[in-house]
């Protein structure tokens, strides 16, 4: 094979999109689930508005991970969201109340309202959260496909207690991730508070990680024997719990922004492992894996493969420059201003 | 009801919801560019104060239309998945383009819009708010590109992929339910696909109409200020902005619109004729001005314009528009019924046809609004050029004031039916004279799944609308800040500022 093959790029870039997206929006869905343990007006508005200009910029990750995946991968993208169809419903739902929350939430002065609006951040932000992981953990278990490609489970068995485990070790990761962002991002007695939470939120996310890790060699019979045919994995996964444990030694010696690069970091680790052990599969079928959407026949023509590699191209860039802008412009503290949420 | 309808009006419901708000964006974009534009050019603290004001409104009309459009790209998938692997190819890219060309835009720089003002110099501000603006128009450019694919197919063939094996299916090859699993709509030519025949016609309709739903939302609100007797200088500017927009904006959407219809004459016949309720082939063609269709009798009731309809679609009011009983034709019919007798063919000929009675209303509603909100602008503009329009103690102009204050719905209402005319008027297909609506759902998806997101939405949506009727009445009351109100701006800001304000 002498071109590169597109396949392989588009499983990358959408991993990539998709990983963007739980690094970025996974913070601020963290700041969303931990809204409720600060009780202070003001500490909550410092809450909101530390994500304020970026959430919605966070939140186009999803958006276009989900047209990258319908353009490159359409099978996939039918098959997913068709079959997940519930649980999908309840995820956007979610995503559209904390969306609006931050909007109206300090626009009144009512207690009352302003509660509402809390706990509908909050929660929402924690459903979206859970849901996401459900969704990840039913991919990595592999979900019932018939023939056609089409889910042949139930709503129900998407609940299964393996997928609800890796919802709860997402909720986990996300607030681990989203209280060191807060670090970063306070100072002061909401600083303390903060920087409080993070030692327990490392604790019980490397526990769950763990269970879930050693739930996923049980569970999942398929990841050992990939694994032990690709040793590079171990490598990764050891990298990963290295970096997860250079979170709590940034944040003891004060080094926010590097506690938030490393936790970064470790979330990509995270996707990379899926995405190494995953390969070429786009979803697994269970028990019949001869059912299974791979990279290739659940792919669009090598034509618009390469059309999309083209946007990707001229696109990727202008999207980190903009990002990278935009954070560099709001770095700093977050203080509260007229503007302010 | 059947899946397809509760499919088909779960879309509508959510899609009809989200377009309340992106053209408000569009629309209130670009007025924020004129205001902030006005501000740096001429150093008036009063254009200041305006984009100030107007970028409030923005901000909330822009989080909504985000929280809801995101629901709108997985739509696709959750409720049509047959569409989506049979298109995917070519529809798809239309999406991931406009995901990574204009969302990421939009977010980026309404960050530095709405947080930036004590952040950035008020140039790279007005840089911010262009880019915004610009955003939003390319958002709708890839939207719509995809959309009018979806009326007039281009650049693409059909190929069926059974065992591994491809076949190019010739251009004639007529889509049966058995070929959903191995056939799919492939891009030949990307171009042609963006630049379908439908697309730079109903792209400049679209804009247009969010152009037209940002300015009579400045006028309306201007106008209340006005007959309340506050904020006289801010809303008085305000209202001439608006206006001046409004009014251009409307008289190129009466050319847009000639161009749109023209083009749906040439291709998509069954569609004009739906529209216009045009069953009968015969010269000097009639408009109907407004009334309804007894679809049993097959004719419309109302006042008619002999010819009209001739003249509007080809230029001689002679020719004639065919009409419905003679669209589609005997030879695309026999293609799809090669068993059919001569005789049932006009029976057949019905199932191809969409809602006649609903899209004729729909797509009249749309032209009369349109050329009320023309003939509103038009009146209200000569009160201007009279010196009459601010003059509050003329009842003309307390009663166009409010008439301007109710305009805001106008363009709404026109948004709305349009979409509906069009869509509608596309049915039975999902994708034009390819691929049947009936036919693209998503197999897994039951009855009761999409009754119980219907009911989600629905409440969650109600909640939405009422919580932004109310902010939206707090923000107008509060009004915009006067100038002991407004924070201390920054020293970059300061330099600008040339003109002292009238007290």
């Amino acid at each position: 094979m002498n071109l590169p093959d597109l396949n392989i790029i588009w499983y990358i870039l959408v991993g990539v999109l998709f990983t963007g997206y739980a690094m970025l929006d996974g913070f601020d869905l963290g700041v969303g689930a931990l809204q409720l343990f600060v009780r202070k007006d003001e500490h909550r508005r410092l809450l909101l508005n530390s994500i304020g200009p970026v959430w919605d910029g966070n939140e186009v990750w999803l958006v276009t991970g989900g047209g990258a995946l319908f353009a490159a991968f359409p099978e996939a993208y039918a098959t997913v969201f068709s079959g997940f169809y519930l649980p999908f419903m309840l995820l956007l739902c979610s995503l559209i109340f904390r969306a609006v929350a931050i909007e109206f939430r300090s626009k009144e002065e009512w207690t009352w309202w302003r509660q509402f609006w809390d706990v509908a951040f909050s929660v929402g932000s924690l459903v979206a959260a859970l849901l996401i992981g459900v969704a990840m953990g039913n991919i990595v278990r592999g979900i019932p496909l018939d023939a056609d490609h089409e889910f042949a489970g139930s709503f129900l068995g998407l609940l299964n207690p393996y997928a609800l485990l890796m919802g709860v070790t997402t909720v986990l990761l996300f607030a681990m991730h989203g209280a060191i962002y807060l670090a970063m991002k306070t100072d002061g007695e909401l600083n303390k508070i903060v920087s409080g939470w993070i030692p327990r939120l490392i604790g019980f996310f490397l526990a769950s990680y763990f269970l879930f890790n050693l739930y996923t060699l049980i569970e999942v019979p398929w990841v050992l024997e990939t694994v032990r045919a690709r040793p590079y994995v171990f490598a990764v996964v050891a990298v990963n719990v290295l970096i997860v444990l250079n979170i709590p030694r940034e944040i003891h010696n004060g080094r926010e922004f590097n506690a938030f690069l490393s936790s970064c970091a470790a979330m990509g680790l995270m996707m990379a492992t899926f995405g190494l052990t995953y390969f070429p599969n786009m979803v697994l079928s269970s028990p019949d894996p001869a059912n299974s959407l791979t990279i290739y026949n659940a792919a669009s023509t090598q034509k618009t493969l390469g059309v999309m590699l083209v946007i990707a191209l001229i696109g990727v860039p202008l999207v980190l420059a903009y990002t990278a802008s935009i954070y560099w412009v709001f770095r700093g503290k977050t203080s509260l201003t007229k503007h302010s949420y | 009801m059947t899946v397809e309808i509760l499919a088909r009006i779960q879309f509508a419901f959510t899609i009809a919801f989200h377009y309340i708000y992106p053209p408000l964006s569009i629309g209130l974009g670009i007025t924020l560019v004129m205001m902030e534009g006005a501000w740096l050019k001429t150093g008036n603290p009063l254009f200041h104060n305006m984009a100030r004001f107007w970028t409030r409104i923005f901000a909330l009309t822009f989080a909504i239309g985000v929280a809801t459009g995101i629901v709108m790209e997985f739509e696709f998938g959750t409720n049509w998945a047959t569409y989506s692997r049979f298109v995917g190819d070519i529809f798809g890219s239309a999406l991931a383009a406009e995901g990574i060309f204009a969302f990421f835009l939009e977010s980026g720089f309404l960050a530095l819009l709405l947080f930036g003002w004590n952040k950035v110099g008020p140039r790279i501000h007005f840089f911010a708010t262009c880019m915004v603006a610009f955003g939003a128009h390319f958002s709708a450019v890839w939207i719509v590109v995809a959309n009018s694919w979806m009326q007039t197919p281009a650049g693409y063939h059909l190929e069926s992929t059974v065992n591994g094996k491809t076949v190019i299916l010739p251009p004639d090859h007529v889509v049966t339910p058995a070929d959903l699993t191995s056939v799919r709509a492939v891009v030949d030519d990307f171009w042609a696909m963006v630049f379908n025949p439908s697309t730079i016609d109903r792209l400049t309709h679209v804009i247009l109409g969010a152009w037209l739903a940002g300015a009579f939302l400045v006028v309306s609100i201007s106008a209340y200020y006005l007959l309340r007797n506050r904020h006289l200088d801010f809303s008085r500017a305000s209202l001439k902005i608006g206006l001046g927009f409004a009014t251009v904006a409307c008289i190129l959407q009466m050319i847009s619109a000639d161009f749109t219809a023209k083009g749906v004459v040439r291709n998509q016949p069954v569609k004009l004729a739906a529209l216009e309720g045009v069953y009968e082939t015969r010269p000097d063609t009639p408009m109907t001005l407004f009334g309804y269709v007894d679809a049993g009798e097959q004719k419309v009731v109302g006042p008619k314009v002999p010819g009209l309809l001739s003249f509007l679609a080809w230029g001689s009011f002679t020719k004639p528009v065919v009409g419905l009983r003679d669209l589609p034709s005997d030879e695309f019919l026999k293609l799809r019924h090669p068993q059919a007798a001569a005789g049932e063919l006009q029976e057949i000929r019905k199932q191809y046809w969409p809602n006649v009675p609903a899209v004729f209303q729909f797509y009249h509603i749309m032209i009369i609004v349109g050329v009320g909100l023309l003939a509103l602008s038009l009146v209200a503009c000569f009160f201007w050029w009279r010196g009459w329009l601010f003059d509050l103690s003329r009842p003309l102009t307390r009663w166009l004031l409010v008439a301007l204050v109710f305009s805001v719905l106008g363009p709404q209402i026109a948004n709305q039916a349009g979409w509906f005319a069009a869509e509608m008027g596309r049915q039975p297909w999902i994708v034009y004279e390819m691929l049947r609506t009936s036919e693209s759902l998503s197999k897994v998806v039951t009855a009761n799944q999409i009754v119980a997101s219907l009911i989600l939405f629905g409440l969650v949506y109600a909640l939405l609308f009422v919580m932004f009727v109310f902010l939206l009445t707090r923000k107008i009351q509060h009004g915009p800040d006067t100038e002991e109100e407004s924070e201390e701006m920054p020293e970059s800001w300061k330099a600008l500022v040339r003109t002292v304000p009238r007290a």
